[in-house]
């Protein structure tokens, strides 16, 4: 039997998995910089200081592999390969934004690369990821859907329902909970019956607890790699825990004062980012080569905040198009 | 030839004509499968489609119609049945928030072609949360097409209809019309969606029904036939898209509108229809327009407080004669 063994990642592999990393980072801190000169309008939930999960995760999907996230998604979206200057045209609410400004922030979504969506609603997106996984098997395409949420989400109905119809119908999903410590403003450990709200649960779906550091894209890009190919080999779906933080507030210029300074100072200390750049350096890489991928990250991130700016505003044309498959909005003859 | 069945023998018929046709159509729900639905609508499909395609779910409607959702995002045609509409309830951030959203939200890079069929309506004393009418839910709702068939033939082409249609559909079964009969035709039935029917002719009222209130409305017709009073009944069939141009013409040709809805007073479907009237055909109208409805409460599970509640033969026919006075 041909069992799939998963090789770390080589050097070259880490690499791109740092500039991942490093992409989302200067996404999310643009995305923020133009929140606050009030060019992206309405909200944004950021996802700095949480990247090594996405990062990991994306770096071992198949490129025909379906994400779904929440409204904290834009780390999830890019890294599934969309086009960075569409999706900052869609933050600014711009015609080119991937959504044509339908969306916004909350709502990223490109389809073409299997980045299936962003979900505001809290725990809506795990019975719809089961739902694909569903159609995976069934046309036998050996996809794998893969569900990305908050901590928080664990408390809603949806994550149950979810979790067993999947497991009872040996789905190909992979559900990644995104344990920042925190629903909004609320610590999660006040409101929840267990200390790890997805893995401590995952014995009643039958499925083993599995917690990771979600600061380590190392350790993510492991425990993805085994989750995607046990979906793959039908052997159904799994529950990851990633311990992580949000370096940033909930949302907007939420300035996150609700959570201590020693706590916040710690996780700080433990930023992805610098500690990967660290461990890569360990391992070999060059200084002239982390320093390459730092120094062209700055010109793409340039690149597609210009992209967005120079963005033509929608036409209010486009407001009554794409409600129904024929493109129109008529609910009447 | 044409055959006589029933309403709910037509649902299971429409599902299979379907599913004969395109292996991407699949069925989920509550008890669909081995049971073969808890109004046996659905018995036969699972012996002759096998356990891939037609399954049955745990009690979890968010799953029910997450799944179809994700799965209509991902290459299939699925069909949910949400066992009572007004179960509808327990996953309406499903419906309404994601599933009616998303092409829009998404520009059109997510089309999902999907049904989720349900068992609608009251007269059989189950009381206010088995009972209700909740067509007009759907209705409030940019990007849901919402169908309610009468007649068995309209099961199967409606249904054959909305199982084709690239947008989802909520298409509404009647539980009081299950055990009615109506001769469908043989061979493959498709029909139009958005596409009302004029049931009746007559120069003296239009009668608007839905549903089960169109074979109310029908007999009242008759009723009122005899009292000299010729009525055209329109029956909408669906209620996005809206098939205002029939409605319209009905009113030019009588000039007196009435509606039958089965729903609570306010908000329902007649409100919305009798506003498009009042504002393209007011210069078509004799009098005003009357809406016949349930009162605006909770559905009563007693025989004799249900019937007194929904619209009846007798309060059409009273309705309407008193109107014409
Ligand atoms: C059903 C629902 N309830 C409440 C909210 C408001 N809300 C938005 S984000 C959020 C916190 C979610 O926390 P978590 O799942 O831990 O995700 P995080 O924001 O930490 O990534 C809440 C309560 C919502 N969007 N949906
Ligand atoms: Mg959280």
């Amino acid at each position: 039997m041909n069992v799939a063994v998963v090789a770390g990642p080589d050097l070259d592999a880490r690499l791109r998995v740092y500039r991942m990393m490093l992409e989302a980072r200067r996404f999310e801190e643009s995305a923020h910089q133009l929140f606050l000169e009030g060019l992206v309008k309405g909200t944004t939930h950021l996802g700095i200081g949480q990247e090594a999960v996405a990062a990991g995760f994306a770096a071992a999907m198949r490129a025909d592999d379906l994400t779904f996230c929440t409204y904290r998604g834009h780390n999830h979206t890019l890294l599934r390969d969309a086009p960075p200057g569409r999706l900052m045209s869609e933050l600014l609410g711009r015609s080119e934004g991937v959504c044509g400004g339908k969306g916004g922030s909350m709502h990223l979504t490109w389809a073409p690369t299997g980045a299936m969506g962003s979900y505001a609603i809290v725990g809506a997106h795990l019975p719809i990821a089961v739902g694909a996984a569903w159609a995976a098997v069934e046309r036998g395409t050996g996809q794998v859907a893969v569900c990305f949420f908050g901590d928080g989400t664990t408390n809603i109905g949806a994550f149950h329902e979810a979790l067993n119809l999947a497991v009872v119908w040996d789905l190909p999903v992979v559900f990644v909970c995104e344990n920042n410590l925190y629903m909004e403003y609320t610590p999660i450990g006040s409101v929840t019956a267990v200390e790890n709200p997805a893995a401590d649960r995952a014995a009643a779906y039958g499925l083993e607890g599995l917690l990771v550091d979600g600061n380590d894209p190392d350790a993510m890009y492991e425990t993805a790699s085994d989750a995607l190919a046990r979906a793959r080999r039908g052997k159904g779906p799994s529950l990851i825990e990633a311990i992580t933080y949000r370096h940033g507030g909930h949302s907007r210029a939420d300035p996150g004062t609700y959570r201590p300074d020693e706590e916040v100072r710690q996780w700080l200390a433990r930023d992805p980012i610098p500690m990967y750049r660290a461990r890569l350096a360990d391992a070999g890489a060059s200084e002239e080569q982390l320093g390459g991928i730092d120094q062209s990250v700055e010109l793409w991130i340039e690149a597609a905040v210009e992209e967005a700016k120079a963005a033509p505003e929608p036409s209010v044309d486009s407001i009554a198009t794409e409600v129904w498959a024929d493109g129109g909005s008529q609910w009447r003859n | 030839m044409a055959e006589l069945i029933t309403y709910r023998e037509a649902v299971a018929r429409a599902l299979a004509q379907e599913m004969e046709r395109d292996p991407n159509v699949y069925l989920i729900g509550e008890d669909v499968a081995a049971a073969g639905g808890v109004f046996k609508t659905t018995p036969g499909l699972l012996e002759r489609f096998g356990e891939r395609r037609v399954r049955d779910t745990p009690i979890s409607e968010e799953a029910i119609i997450g799944a179809v959702m994700g799965a209509a995002m991902n290459g299939l045609r699925p069909v949910a049945e949400i066992m009572f509409s007004d179960f509808l309830a327990t996953c309406w951030d499903l419906v309404a928030n994601q599933i009616a959203k998303t092409r829009y939200m998404t520009d059109g890079q997510v089309a999902l072609p999907l049904v989720i069929r349900t068992a609608n309506g009251g007269g059989v004393r189950f009381g206010a949360q088995h009972s209700q009418s909740l067509e007009n839910w759907a209705m409030s709702v940019p990007g849901l097409k919402v169908v309610a068939p009468s007649t068995p033939k309209d099961v199967i082409a409606l249904l054959a209809a909305s199982v084709r249609d690239p947008d989802p559909v909520i298409f509404f079964e009647h539980k009081g019309l299950f055990a009615s009969r109506g001769e469908v035709p043989d061979g493959e039935l498709v029909g139009q969606l958005g596409e009302a029917s004029v049931v009746r002719s007559g120069p003296d009222a239009t009668i608007l029904a839905l549903a089960a209130m169109v074979p109310k409305a029908l007999q009242a017709a008759d009723e009122l036939s005899a009292q000299g009073i010729e009525a055209t009944v329109v029956d909408l069939r669906c209620l996005v898209p809206l098939d205002t141009r029939t409605i319209l013409s009905a009113v030019a040709d009588t000039g007196r509108v009435f509606t039958v809805e089965e729903n609570p007073r306010l908000c329902g479907w007649g409100a919305e229809v009798v506003s498009i009237i009042a504002e393209e055909a007011f210069y078509d109208l004799d009098s005003p327009v009357v809406r016949i409805t349930t009162d605006h409460i909770p559905l009563p599970a007693s025989d004799i407080l249900e019937d007194a509640t929904i619209p009846s033969v007798t309060r059409i026919v009273d309705t309407v004669t008193r109107s014409l006075d």
